[in-house]
């Protein structure tokens, strides 16, 4: 027969005894996160080591021990090289048209279908738009290779039965960053919408009342109204978007770019790749990806910072 | 509630027929590759064919389903998917329950908060990672695709504020005063209580191992083990079948545009299809989930 356990228990001090209970009932919590954790040690935390490479003359055969140090010498390249300059001018031109475009074009849309009183028109149209931001970039650039085509491509088909010239959309640096901007706004502006279109849904219905009873109109009301009242999440999204501004969209341009487009095209990551698994260049791609990151990392905290203070958003 | 004023009038039409025409471009191009795989191959070729298969037939998609690589592909994307979906599925579910609670339940909850937030910030970059990734004697297994990313906290922070929103207290609070422990607590009642939310993460999960094709591309030595992501981004992409074993004949059938087009059409339609099912959720999902007042 097992004692009863009563009177021990009340002997140890309150506090403790609270403590006691809360490791008891509690260890299966620390259980339950541990696959995610461990996960996250072994395949985020112990690559963080790995960044050691970008201070070395890292070679495979010699591993981290044997390499040779080097400082900052490949920090140094990533500004001394032209083509090093080149590549984080092209991911900042690129993404901030696609941070522009991707504010200004879902919150137009928002506004345009808020407009639709029609609710089964609403719906069929968002189950359209929704549809290309879950297609990969693979099937999407597949699809954009074809339509493209300088030689009988739909596009061009359309282009040139109007009596233009055909463009060569993925072969001409300048026409490439077109492409790339704007088919990455067709296939996110109907997703990027969605948190508008619930920001306007939140919006108190007896502001609208009093501005009709005050004689606005529907445009006075759309500027007086709707407009302030998607001001904080516009500043949420810019503020985050903010933060992924070296994030020029790998999958898209890896997927759309070929070598005549390099100079204008080639984004930070795509340049990582080309160097590192490529060219067999482990040092100078992962200093690239260092630099990246930290300055990733900074933007992304400030911004949440920003968001939270001028919006008070939180991720959890 | 709003002005029929003959301005408005006319604003609503234009308005009615601009975003019918934005909706159907976002789906035009689907349509034509479609067109393209259901026409025979000299239309295709000549560019004759638009919204409307010319010349109806099934043989770009008799060839496409008919070739070995292809299947093999297209197998080794559903495994993938499944594998993936179940393990990523199972680790952020458990940990979002975990991470659910108050700081004052579980003690260690921010420490591990912030380490995943972490990594959601900041990482080793693609070459650490592979070195990673080979050192583990990973390379050319499927356990390189599917373990690396196993842990979306973007997925996760999605659960758990679903957790946090959906599941009254009074429902765990009942059970826990009835003697239940985390397990059970997790499994009779978070999970049933929570079925919306985990579908809607379980099919952005599938969606997400579906799509993925670089993870392959890199990790991957043996064509044969190619997802289909992969296979296609090889074959339609960068038009490099140098890694098939394949010979000339057959190069020149899955490079047909009507065979390509199937093929394109086929990768995307599993997306197509979960796709209604994923509707249903989302909007609602991603609303709540995200943003907390």
């Amino acid at each position: 027969m097992v004692q009863p356990r009563q009177g021990v228990i009340r002997q140890i001090p309150k506090k403790k005894r609270k403590q006691a209970w809360n490791m008891k009932r509690n260890w299966p919590l620390h259980v339950l996160v541990m696959p995610a954790v461990l996960l996250a040690i072994i395949f985020n935390y112990i690559p963080l080591g790995g960044i050691i490479m970008a201070f070395q003359d890292y070679k495979p055969w010699f591993g981290f021990s044997g390499s040779e140090w080097v400082g900052f010498d490949h920090f140094r390249r990533i500004f001394e090289f032209s083509e090093g300059r080149q590549v984080i001018w092209n991911t900042l031109i690129i993404s901030s048209f696609k941070i522009v475009f991707q504010l200004i074009i879902p919150i137009m849309f928002a506004l345009l279908l808020n407009e639709v009183r029609v609710m089964a028109f609403k719906r069929s149209i968002q189950t359209l738009v929704y549809l290309p931001h879950f297609l990969s970039w693979v099937i999407l650039g597949g699809i954009l290779l074809d339509l493209l085509s300088v030689d009988g491509g739909l596009v061009n088909q359309m282009i040139t039965s109007l009596g233009f010239q055909p463009i060569f959309f993925l072969g001409d640096g300048d026409w490439f960053r077109v492409t790339v901007i704007t088919s990455d706004v067709w296939k996110d502006f109907g997703f990027s919408a969605i948190i508008f279109l619930a920001a306007l849904a939140g919006i108190n219905p007896s502001l609208y009342e009093a501005a009709i009873v005050d004689g606005a109109n529907r445009l006075q009301q759309v500027l007086y109204i709707t407009l302030p009242g998607l001001l904080p999440i516009t500043i949420v999204v810019a503020t985050l978007a903010l933060g992924n501004i070296l994030n020029a969209g790998f999958d898209q341009i890896f997927n759309l770019y070929n070598p005549l487009v390099y100079d204008k095209g080639d984004i930070i990551d795509t340049y990582v790749y080309r160097q590192g698994l490529l060219g067999g260049n482990f040092s100078y791609a992962t200093a690239v990806g260092v630099f990246k990151s930290i300055i990733a990392f900074i933007l992304i905290v400030t911004g949440y910072r920003l968001a939270y203070k001028y919006a008070n958003y939180r991720i959890f | 509630m709003h002005h029929r004023s003959r301005t408005y009038r006319i604003f609503s039409i234009f308005n009615t027929f601009f975003l019918l025409m934005l909706g159907v471009l976002c789906i035009l191009p689907l349509i034509h590759i479609l067109a393209v795989s259901f026409s025979a191959s000299a239309p295709a070729n000549a560019n004759l064919v638009r919204f409307l298969p010319i010349d109806f037939t099934f043989a770009a998609w008799e060839q496409t389903l008919g070739n070995d690589n292809f299947v093999r592909a297209l197998w080794n994307g559903v495994y993938r998917t499944v594998l993936g979906t179940i393990i990523s599925l199972t680790t952020i579910t458990l940990a979002a329950y975990a991470l659910s609670k108050e700081d004052h339940e579980f003690k260690g909850r921010k420490l591990y908060v912030y380490a995943l937030v972490f990594i959601m910030l900041f990482n080793g970059g693609l070459i650490p990672t592979y070195i990673l990734v080979q050192n583990l004697g990973l390379l050319n297994t499927i356990w390189a695709l599917v373990l690396p990313g196993a842990v979306n906290v973007f997925n996760l922070i999605l659960l758990l504020n679903f957790f946090r929103t959906g599941v009254p207290k009074s429902l765990e609070e009942a059970a826990l005063i009835d003697g239940a422990g985390h397990f059970r607590i997790l499994f009779k009642i978070y999970l049933p209580i929570s079925l919306p939310a985990l579908v809607t993460v379980g099919l952005f999960t599938m969606v997400g191992q579906w799509n993925s094709w670089f993870d392959g591309l890199i990790y991957l030595t043996d064509a044969s083990k190619f997802p289909l992501s992969t296979f296609l981004q090889t074959i339609i992409v960068q038009n490099d079948f140098s890694q098939l074993n394949v010979n000339p004949d057959e190069v020149r059938a899955l490079s047909e545009r009507t065979v390509r087009s199937a093929q394109i059409f086929i990768g995307a339609l599993p997306i197509i299809l979960v796709y209604p099912f994923l509707q249903k959720y989302f909007v609602k999902g991603i609303v709540l989930g995200s943003v907390k007042e």
